[in-house]
């Protein structure tokens, strides 16, 4: 069964189309990285997975309809958001009380576990807590949880390198075990590269891309082409091409690697570059025109 | 505390799901309201500790009252007493209407705001019991509290007053038998579960609807809609039944709970408690009714509303 299935999902606020009938499946066990710009409809969309929204079209979360059943839903789901949503009036041990009476699949003892290895105290109230310790306790509370989807936005915005690197050491190493399914979405995508099994990227509600991580290593090259060669290289129809250190730099959809690599160092892309292209392709640069 | 929270999963394992996902889920929204707001128990306790330190200074001159009031007649002598305990009693009804006001407007605003909704909504609590764990502080909790207060505030106000006048020699009898100590505790009770509980409950869930919805300043759009109606019926009907109407519904005011002679205090116990006409009376049923309305509306809100 896939853990997340819509078809032609659909959102409009007023005027403004945030998801524009997308279709999307994420099967069990993936981590999925969902990319795209500001207003791109990231939000909403898991809005409408986490049952925070009504929507237009069909979704299944789990097998359940998020939007009328979110309360059984959330035994199987766990989610933190772009800032820091755990009141700020709570107690560390209040919110493990609290966590431990509501939730059927909370494991109090690892929560503790988890807290044990950083800095903040049982008796503090959120908030006394810097940015960076409550997201590490949201992430003490959440992990603790048995849950079969975990739904992240933007979870380490605002926290500094150390916190962020933690951040998906231990998402990685204390969490994610091959059964879970993780849903995150992200503006700093270099430092999720390494962490996905599949991406996504959204545009004015609508995908614009999506593929496994080894489809995407297979099916994009990025060429430093030399001086001599770039005209070669252009007549191959890069999807991209970009100036860095007098240097030209192609990136290509589908080439001959063989054939590529007589134009110069070919490596697969990051996903930041990918992206610019994707969207510079999709969207129009700045300023350009709208499809 | 500790062995406690320990015994949590175990307690887990056995209980049936069902009972899981509608009684516990509700216990512990409820408590976290009352983490949230300790100003619910707090005001009114502290409320209770000024009157009882007012309390101690009257009763330097207390045994020598007591002399001086012995001449008067019965209901006098009862309305010279009472007065103390009366104060108490009163202020406690104030104190339940002003936590139960203050609670609504803010009980689903307040989540919005600081946008913990984010974090409660991604627990499996549904909205229904986030709801009626919210309504449960002024339809279970401040009654309770607010009636417990007064009722061990009067209490240790009879103990010192009772130590005073038997060291100085006098008999606490008379003092114990006009203030009908069991009937005015019975009355405040009752007064105050039906006077300020179950008669201004669709003024309460009102406040509970408005908090689910405002967009911003939830005491402002509390406020200004039914005053705009009362306004509205003066000027086209040139009567105020529908302000009377609401003052009555916030005051507590009901005529059906109880028959009483002019403008005695409700603990008075010539009071006549008549809670058959209270039960039977329409105006209490049809409040009821609005009530449920409101709340019912109240979740649909919260359901669709996200942090602000």
């Amino acid at each position: 069964m896939a853990c997340v299935e819509a078809r032609g999902l659909r959102k409009v606020y007023g005027t403004t189309v945030a998801l524009d009938g997308i279709d999307l499946r994420v099967e069990e066990g993936r981590i999925l990285g969902v990319i795209g710009p500001n207003g791109a409809g990231k939000t909403t969309a898991l809005d409408a997975i986490l049952g925070l929204i009504p929507y237009e079209g069909e979704l299944r979360v789990l097998g359940r309809d998020p939007w009328t059943e979110r309360d059984q839903l959330m035994r199987d789901v766990c989610f933190i958001a772009d800032v820091a949503v755990l009141p700020r009036w709570m107690r560390v041990s209040q919110a493990l009380d609290y966590m431990a009476g509501v939730h059927p699949r909370f494991d109090r003892a690892k929560a503790e576990g988890f807290l044990a290895k950083t800095t903040i105290k049982n008796g503090s109230k959120i908030r006394e807590l810097s940015k960076g310790m409550v997201t590490q306790l949201h992430l003490a509370l959440v992990m603790a949880i048995d849950a079969r989807l975990l739904v992240l936005d933007e979870p380490t915005l605002g926290l500094d390198i150390l916190y962020r690197k933690q951040f998906y050491d231990s998402l990685l190493n204390d969490y994610f075990d091959r059964q879970r399914t993780v849903v995150v979405t992200t503006h700093s995508v270099e430092e999720l590269e390494h962490v996905l099994t599949d991406l996504m990227f959204i545009d004015r509600g609508r995908i614009v891309l999506t593929c496994t991580m080894e489809e995407f290593e297979a099916r994009y090259s990025e060429v430093t082409v030399k001086a001599e060669q770039v005209a070669a290289a252009r007549a191959l129809h890069p999807m991209h091409e970009r100036q860095m250190l007098g240097r030209t730099i192609l990136l290509f959809d589908g080439g001959d690697r063989q054939q590529l690599a007589a134009l110069g160092e070919v490596r697969t892309p990051s996903i930041a570059d990918l992206f610019v292209a994707v969207m510079g392709n999709h969207s129009g640069a700045p300023g350009g025109e709208n499809k | 505390m500790s062995s406690q929270s320990s015994a949590v999963p175990e307690f887990d394992a056995q209980t049936a799901p069902a009972l899981m996902s509608t009684t516990r889920p509700f216990y512990w929204s409820v408590r976290r309201e009352l983490w949230e707001s300790r100003w619910i128990y707090l005001a009114p306790l502290s409320v209770a500790g000024v009157v009882l330190l007012g309390f101690s200074i009257t009763l330097v001159y207390f045994p020598a009252r007591m002399r001086s009031l012995a001449t008067l007649d019965a209901v006098q002598y009862r309305q010279a007493i009472a007065t103390h305990y009366d104060i108490v009693a009163g202020l406690m009804m104030a104190m339940a209407i002003l936590v139960d006001v203050f609670y609504c407007v803010d009980a689903l605003y307040g989540e919005r705001r600081d946008r913990s909704i984010l974090f409660w909504k991604s627990l499996p609590v549904s909205d229904r019991t986030t709801v009626l764990a919210k309504a449960s502080i002024p339809f279970i909790i401040v009654p309770l509290l607010t009636s417990a207060i007064a009722i061990l505030t009067q209490f240790i106000m009879l103990l010192a007053s009772s130590a005073v006048l038997l060291g100085s020699g006098m008999s606490v009898a008379p003092y114990w038998a006009s203030l009908a100590v069991p009937r005015m505790w019975c009355l405040l009770f009752y007064h105050i579960v039906t006077a300020h509980t179950l008669w201004p409950a669709p003024v309460y869930c009102w406040l509970l609807l408005v908090s689910a919805w405002a967009p911003r300043a939830p005491f402002f759009w509390a406020v200004v809609p039914p005053f705009a109606l009362a306004g509205v019926e003066r000027v086209v009907f040139q009567t105020w039944y529908f302000g009377r109407l609401l003052g009555a519904r916030f005051i507590g005011d009901t005529s059906a709970a109880a028959v009483k002679s002019g403008d005695l205090f409700p603990t008075n116990p010539m009071t006549h408690m008549t809670p058959a006409t209270f039960l039977g009376s329409p105006g209490l049923w049809i409040g009821l009714l609005i009530a449920g309305i409101f709340l019912a509306a109240a979740i649909q809100l919260r359901r669709r509303r996200g942090p602000i």
